[in-house]
């Protein structure tokens, strides 16, 4: 590391050979050096800076170029189909990229409205006393390897949901028309709701603290001139804060959504891992990135391989989407905060 | 008087309101700090009653026999300190043209979004990437590939941290430097670099706890190996992949190695991330 040697500014100027010598030639050689180590130092920091966007467009066109036999094989149909059998060689999308989606939705419907309230607790109810530790309990649940949450939901928290929520679920709505479609089926245990709440637990964090940062950009005088009109509490969160920081607060649930979505090793331990489109949430089924932890090491021939780096494909473009919004919406809210 | 008992009961009912948005959020809160208590306590219970010696010594045994998790120990720490050796340096030197050279630049606006997109772009994804690139053309797995792919996690990270440390160093520093005759690359190094260090080596810090618990990567790019072997051209084991295969097995002694393997990472990026938290926060004081 080239800063940590001890020499101080002045040390560096006064040994300069720039300095010792007052004949032109060797000055202008050791100014044509500086210069030329100069351009050697800012052209690598260029190229890095370039090898950043050459990473992700590698990403992208590995991807490509990996999912063209699926695509020329099953075309568009690819995306509306549900079979997925290795022995026959057909391939579908359908199972995993509605498993993708319903688990995703069930973890922001959670996620969303408790994160903004943990945030709204952070940022007017909490003594001040115990903010910075609550805060920092919620940013180490943000850091738990989900690997973690993966051994943790298999081993705990989805048998404690077969013997407790999913029997009660099923007997309360069994008889209500379009939940007892919802919720049809034996306790498993594993399955999508399982899968959904684990990432709700995971994406929560991610919303509470992007939350609390924008909440707590709000400029005092407005929620002081509230409070001055006699707004309670609440009122002041719901028609001063959360109108002010809207734009931030759809950043961090959008970044928050693309982790749920991208989100492998939990869901892979308590999905099930079946290729079934079905109704229930307590059925097994699975997510893109579940099917392709699960079998791409064990896929045999080239059209099976291709098939998952599709599914990947497919994944990356709808993470693209949602990340490139929610970097909008930050960077929307960043620029009015100032 | 009319009037007078409808703005109370308008007052009762915004008070009302209040209190139970009040009870909301803070069980809300209890909700989220429940979760952490919970999964850690489970962690440490289950974690603690397989943690020996034997551990640390043994490879990791065949159903039901005794081991430990040496290899995948050691597979991780060789993959990780690679990893960090490769994408740190790019890391810095991309975040040093965004916040030096490049600061008002195009190129650095478009490097920064494309950098954040990276940064939360699914694990998994980089793995098929990195699987397309290294394994496939080579025609196996091995350690350097699960090494590449972690380093393609640490760049984003390093990039980001470096940028931010660096911006938040005066410029009047760098003008009195330039006020010196020193070139560019010497106020970067010499007067940018040292007063942005406690940043970025949490930075670093914090790439180190974000690949110490990737999985997803490694499983197609390292792949797993249930021997010892340092060699970085064949399949190695990491704690992660160990953990993944012993956790779905059906044997009881491979699922307990699996739940300390789990205190083992979760202990050292717990670790981290404070150590990291403690650098900034005693930065900020002094």
């Amino acid at each position: 590391m080239p800063f940590a040697r001890g020499r101080s500014v002045t040390d560096i100027a006064l040994r300069s050979p720039a300095l010792q010598t007052s004949e032109v030639p060797s000055r202008a050689r050791v100014l044509q050096r500086l210069r030329l180590s100069d351009l050697v130092f800012r052209t690598l920091t260029r190229s890095a800076a370039l090898l950043v966007l050459l990473l992700l467009g590698g990403v992208i066109l590995s991807l490509i170029r990996g999912s063209l036999p699926a695509f020329g094989t099953f075309g568009l149909a690819f995306l509306t189909t549900e079979v997925w059998n290795p022995v026959t060689e057909k391939f579908g999308a359908l199972a995993p990229v509605y498993g993708t989606l319903v688990t995703s939705a069930i973890a922001m419907s959670i996620a969303v409205p408790v994160g903004l309230f943990v945030a709204f607790f952070l940022t007017e109810l909490c003594p001040l006393w115990l903010r910075r530790p609550i805060g920092i309990a919620i940013e180490l649940l943000a850091g738990i390897p989900s690997i973690i949450y993966g051994i943790w939901g298999l081993f705990v928290f989805a048998p404690f949901l077969q013997q407790t929520l999913q029997p009660f679920l099923i007997d309360t709505f069994g008889n209500v028309p379009v939940l007892s479609t919802l919720f049809a089926g034996p306790p498993y245990g594993i399955g999508m709701l399982t899968a959904g709440l684990i990432l709700a637990i995971m994406v929560l964090p991610f919303i509470t603290s992007i939350s609390r940062d924008v909440f707590d950009a709000v400029p005092p005088v407005l929620k002081e001139a509230a409070y001055g009109v006699g707004c309670t509490t609440w009122e002041v969160f719901r028609s001063v804060v959360l109108p002010f920081t809207r734009v931030g607060v759809i950043g961090g649930v959008m970044l928050g959504l693309g982790r749920a979505l991208g989100e492998t090793m939990a869901v892979t331990f308590v999905i099930g891992n079946a290729h079934k489109v079905s109704a229930s949430l307590l059925h097994p089924g699975t997510t893109i990135s579940a099917a392709i932890a699960n079998e791409f090491t064990e896929a045999v021939g080239d059209l099976y391989t291709s098939s998952l780096i599709a599914l990947g494909l497919i994944l990356f473009v709808i993470t693209f989407i949602v990340l490139a919004i929610a970097r909008y919406m930050l960077l929307r809210i960043e620029r009015r905060i100032g | 008087m009319a009037t007078a008992t409808t703005t109370n009961k308008l007052y009762a009912r915004r008070r009302r309101r209040n209190g139970l948005m009040t009870v909301l959020a803070y069980l809300a809160a209890l909700f989220g700090v429940g979760w952490l208590v919970l999964i850690l306590g489970v962690l440490l219970w289950e974690g603690f009653n397989g943690v020996s010696l034997q551990v640390f010594t043994e490879m990791t045994p065949p159903p039901g026999g005794t081991g430990g998790l040496l290899n995948p120990i050691v597979g991780s720490l060789i993959m990780t300190a690679l990893a960090v050796a490769i994408g740190t340096p790019v890391g810095i030197l991309a975040g040093t043209y965004m916040a030096e050279y490049g600061r008002y630049a195009r190129l650095s606006s478009i490097v920064r979004f494309i950098n954040d997109i990276l940064l939360s772009a699914p694990s998994i994804v980089i793995g098929l990437f990195i699987y397309e690139v290294m394994v496939a053309p080579l025609g196996h797995f091995s350690g350097l590939a699960g090494a590449v792919a972690l380093a393609v996690i640490v760049i984003p990270v390093v990039v980001r941290t470096t940028e931010d440390m660096l911006l938040l160093v005066p410029n009047a520093l760098r003008e009195a430097a330039a006020a010196l005759g020193l070139p560019r690359a010497y106020i970067v190094r010499r007067i940018a670099y040292r007063a942005a260090r406690a940043g970025i080596v949490t930075g670093v810090l914090l790439a180190i706890a974000r690949i110490s618990g990737e999985t997803a990567p490694l499983l197609f790019t390292a792949l797993n190996n249930q021997f010892w072997s340092t060699d970085l051209g064949a399949p190695m084991a990491s704690l992660p992949a160990v953990i993944f295969q012993f956790a779905l097995s059906p044997y009881a002694d491979w699922q307990s190695l699996a739940w300390t393997g789990a205190l083992i990472i979760t202990v050292t990026v717990l670790a981290l991330s404070i150590i990291a938290r403690a650098l900034t926060a005693s930065r900020k004081t002094s």
